[in-house]
């Protein structure tokens, strides 16, 4: 298949692999995030970690959208469309997550109007086909779904849709990672930056990783040729004692970016003065609202979820330290015992993306290939 | 002694997957067991007047009733005819009962009786007996189809997750993933556009085939659908204590599905097939059974795809091809795309 098998060629793996073999110094370790959850999946899905030299960990970032988003926000989501008679809509990746009171598809077993939609737009089409109706998409995700979001209230605006909403969720790459590079037991020596939410944001907004914290990140696409080739370029930085910010993913993003895309998040949203992440705690700066000037498509400007209430969540489960990459999911209490990929009490059991389900899959097995 | 916890029943207790099977493992099997519904096979194998026969049921729930390549009456006998085909039987009479939702057009009803004679004639399987209820309009999509199959094994087959053994070759009939895709399309919750249809088909001539051939020499099969390939070779795993290493690059699988399952972060293993099926045969065999499948209209892109291991016991492994592996899990709940 065009644009997929020159990527997953297994002799320029075999070679970049060796590369990496005569590239890492024996006499040293190296802890490389790999930010995105989307790296993540495709290094397990590839077994890719199985061919990097014992001395290369990769820990598992903060980047998978569904596993930090806290269960307030998803009790919150559900409450006001269970309360005001909304269809409620979201990405097929939420549908698992648990709020503290089911996850969206369990509400959608006892009953509640939950739909799986591809698409903002699709949830704006829901509503223009159903006038009588108003529907919620709740909006997740990060730089990359974010112009979709902004995109869409825009068109409904345009098209004077009056009953469609938007319960916003969308956060930033950025501000989580200067805040696991400010943590105290932080132990990383490099990221691989997450290829599509650059190809919003552009490069430049991790300079400050090379610069302030001098730690090389390599912005990475996310087939196999092209993560081992990013990792290949981060040990050549510190072999030539570099510290930059390089783009591996040249193919499909330009160092700046889009900034058609940025212009239309900025016309539509602006950044919280906090947000909650599962794990990490609240972070400044972190999240997106709807400007007040959009406030007629913001659920929670127009919608009130009196019911709403949030569970405290159970202190055993060790999220925070598991996505700070300072715990392996493994050493979690609840890992594998009440915290799985079927009854997951953490997100990061749930996604695919998430370094507790994909550990789960993989820990027990010794593979050789 | 029953162990299924669950208070409520949810739409993952169908998907085939993980809490499928607890709820079969933990419920069905304990309450009701017996010598043939705990052998747990495709269909019930039982011996009558020293006939060895093969007997299995079935409901089908499709939303949409008709979709590119098939429909949920053609479904309902291809599924049926299909679990005795891979317990290596050849089907003798089918019964079906419907559950219809009151306002359903009778031309669409109609339509799918007219899509099960069809089928049934070209298969050469009767349609038997049969019941209908009728439930208030709200009550069912339409109509579901319960149908049950009986059959007379083989007189060369022995199959039996026991006889699986490492060394052993692992089959699949054909290009995976085309049903589930289609389905997933033709609900337009998803706004793609393909030309994938259905691969809703008996697989009863392919079976036949391969039998004839081998005989014994087939040890297992499974036609591969909710769940896909990927549960149904872990169910092979745990049924015979063995590893199953499978090589990626050897699974047949049509450009748009691999297309649909990339963009919708869906992997083709997890995805349903109505036509295609998984069997196991011994390693000296091979060559031998791929051919005789092949053989067969619409077999011919049969593939070995893998074998059968020693360790690591009750696993699923995928190799890349590149000197790395993957674990192949079963699904948990049903497939659900992958957008942000």
């Amino acid at each position: 298949m065009k644009y997929v098998d020159e990527f997953r060629n297994a002799e320029l793996i075999k070679r970049t692999a060796e590369e990496i073999r005569r590239l890492a110094d024996p006499d040293r370790r190296y802890r490389i995030m790999e930010i995105c959850g989307g790296h993540t999946h495709a290094i397990f899905r590839f077994g890719l970690h199985q061919l990097l030299p014992k001395n290369i960990d990769l820990v598992h970032g903060p980047g998978c959208p569904v596993c930090v988003l806290p269960s307030a926000r998803v009790d919150e989501g559900l409450e006001i469309a269970r309360g005001n008679d909304l269809i409620f809509t979201a990405f097929g990746d939420m549908m698992r997550v648990p709020g503290s009171h089911g996850s969206p598809l369990e509400a959608k077993a006892r009953g509640a109007e939950v739909r799986m939609v591809y698409s903002p737009l699709d949830a704006l089409k829901l509503a223009q086909d159903n006038p009588d109706r108003r529907v919620m998409f709740f909006a997740i995700g990060f730089e990359t779904t974010t112009p979709s979001t902004a995109l869409t209230i825009l068109r409904a605006r345009e098209r004077g849709v009056s009953n469609f909403l938007v319960h916003c969720n969308h956060i930033m790459v950025p501000p989580p990672i200067r805040a696991i590079l400010d943590m105290p037991d932080m132990t990383l020596d490099a990221f691989i930056g997450p290829g599509h939410v650059s190809t919003v944001i552009g490069c430049e907004p991790y300079r400050f990783i090379a610069e302030a914290y001098g730690k090389p990140v390599v912005v990475s696409g996310f087939e196999p040729t092209d993560l081992m080739q990013s990792i290949a370029m981060i040990l050549r930085q510190f072999r030539d004692g570099r510290c930059e910010v390089e783009n591996q993913y040249a193919r499909a993003l330009p160092w700046d970016g889009n900034p058609a895309a940025r212009r239309a998040m900025e016309t539509v949203f602006e950044p919280r003065e906090s947000f909650e992440w599962r794990g990490l705690g609240f972070i400044p700066g972190s999240g997106y609202r709807i400007r007040e000037e959009f406030a007629a498509f913001d659920a929670e400007a127009v919608c009130e979820a009196p019911g709403v209430t949030t569970l405290p969540s159970d202190p055993r489960a060790r999220c925070g330290d598991v996505l700070k990459g300072a715990l392996k999911p493994s050493e979690c209490e609840l890992f594998g015992t009440e915290c799985t990929p079927e009854t997951p009490v953490g997100a990061l059991m749930v996604s695919s993306e998430g370094a507790c389900a994909a550990q789960f899959k993989y820990a027990h097995v010794t593979i050789s290939a | 002694m029953t162990d299924f916890r669950d208070e409520t029943i949810q739409l993952a207790h169908g998907s085939g997957g993980r809490a499928t099977r607890r709820l079969i493992e933990g419920l069905f099997a304990p309450l009701l067991s017996n010598p043939a519904l705990d052998a747990m096979g495709d269909a019930a194998s039982l011996e009558v007047d020293r006939s060895r026969l093969a007997m299995t049921t079935d409901c089908f729930v499709v939303n949409p009733l008709s979709f590119p390549g098939g429909c949920i009456g053609s479904l309902a006998i291809h599924g049926t005819v299909n679990d005795l085909a891979v317990s290596g039987a050849e089907p003798v009479a089918i019964t079906a009962g419907f559950v219809l939702e009151a306002g359903l057009a009778s031309s669409v009803l109609r339509a799918q009786i007219e899509a099960m004679a069809g089928v049934a004639r070209a298969i050469g399987v009767p349609v038997v007996a049969g019941d209908t209820k009728v439930v208030e309009h709200g009550k069912a999509d339409g109509m579901y189809i319960c149908t049950t199959g009986l059959g007379r094994v083989h007189e060369r087959a022995d199959l039996d997750p026991a006889r699986v053994r490492p060394g052993d070759r692992v089959l699949v009939s054909g290009p995976i993933g085309d049903h589930g895709i289609t389905i997933l399309v033709a609900r337009s919750e998803i706004d793609l556009e393909t030309d994938l249809a259905s691969d809703s088909r008996s697989v009863l001539a392919m079976t036949r085939a391969l039998l004839d051939a081998l005989g014994p020499g087939v040890k297992w099969m499974r036609d591969a659908t909710r769940g896909g390939v990927a549960t149904v070779l872990n169910e092979l795993a745990d049924a015979a204590g063995v590893g199953v290493a499978i090589d990626e690059p050897e699974i047949p699988v049509r450009d748009e599905v691999r297309g649909a399952c990339e963009l919708l972060g869906l992997d083709p293993l997890h995805v349903a097939n109505e036509g295609q099926f998984v069997a196991v045969v011994s390693g000296e065999d091979a060559d031998h059974a791929l051919e005789s499948v092949r053989s067969v209209p619409g077999g011919e892109q049969a593939r070995l795809i893998g074998e059968i291991t020693e360790a690591p016991a009750r696993t699923v492994l995928g190799r890349s091809g590149y000197g790395s592996a993957r674990v192949i899990d079963v699904l948990i709940g049903d497939p659900l795309p992958r957008i942000c």
